[in-house]
């Protein structure tokens, strides 16, 4: 089935996850063979994706979990009542 | 044994309430990074987020018995984080939940792509640049929180869908449906700004010609 770039852009995300089924997985990389649009959407869609996942872009505060341990091992010495 | 390892988790939890408190530092050690970002993308202010995440530890902590794991423990802590943040975030605003929750089904918006006719892979060399991680930052912070919390579970933290749904109590299919508008989203807002730092020339490994 031929489709439109409108309905590849709905499934660009579910493309990315490999969650689509294999006749529409082939409707898409067919489409994208000819569309350089699609598949420019598709690369730079792919690649925020990447980006997010690289442990350089989010970083905790600095000094996060040594002062996140030193409030656990207080807990641990001298126990505080449960909130409810 | 990895530490997401559900025998790792039983076997901590059990020397713990066995007296052997110190072991907790390790249990949640692997879940800290994942808490302090969702507390994050729920408060978006850093210093709330850092000390809700250590009221959390500490409540997961005190709640360690009633860990009966059949859910990943990870999940378990997450969804305590979760709930911690929004009771913080209600202080703070003095906004009810179900006005966050209200933004949840907006059907309307735009998330048509943003079109460039060519794009190249991002040289590992950028990230180490600060411009280029904030950028990012900027664009999820962003966000609609909807979508904010879902991109930081699945995409930033890489949680599974089925995880992501249990932390934030939504079907599958609502992961799935504001994942790919959060996606929309970021890549409208990105691509054009990212363009800059792919080099002018080299085509990137697989890319397409």
């Amino acid at each position: 089935m031929r489709i439109d770039c409108k309905h590849v852009w709905e499934h660009i995300s579910a493309y990315i996850e490999n969650d689509v089924d294999p006749q529409l997985r082939a409707d898409i990389d067919r489409h994208l063979e000819t569309c350089e649009i699609c598949s420019a959407v598709l690369d730079s869609t792919r690649n925020v994706v990447i980006l997010m996942a690289d442990d350089r872009v989010f970083e905790v505060p600095a000094g996060f979990s040594e002062r996140l341990h030193a409030r656990i091992d207080r807990e641990l010495k001298e126990p505080t009542d449960p909130k409810p | 044994m990895t530490a997401t390892d559900p025998e790792f988790v039983a076997d901590c939890i059990r020397r713990i309430l066995a007296g052997e408190k110190h072991v907790f530092h390790e249990l949640i050690r692997p879940c800290e990074r994942s808490i302090y970002f969702l507390l994050f993308s729920i408060l978006k202010s850093e210093t709330e987020a850092e000390d809700v995440a250590q009221e959390t530890v500490i409540k997961v902590y005190q709640n360690l018995d009633k860990f009966r794991g059949d859910s990943q423990f990870r999940t378990w802590v997450l969804s305590i984080a979760r709930n911690e943040g929004l009771g913080r975030l209600r202080k703070i605003t003095n906004r009810r939940e179900d006005s966050l929750d209200a933004e949840t089904d907006e059907q309307t918006g735009d998330y048509t792509p943003a079109i460039l006719t060519s794009w190249r892979e991002i040289p590992a060399e950028a990230l180490e640049q600060k411009e280029l991680g904030n950028l990012l930052r900027k664009a999820i912070e962003g966000l609609p929180e909807i979508y904010r919390n879902v991109v930081l579970l699945r995409d930033i933290e890489e949680l599974d869908i089925r995880e992501s749904a249990a932390v934030l109590k939504i079907s599958e299919a609502s992961v799935k449906v504001r994942l790919h508008r959060a996606r929309a989203l970021l890549q409208r807002e990105l691509a054009p700004l990212l363009k800059a730092f792919t080099p002018a020339k080299r085509r990137w490994f697989g890319g397409r010609t």
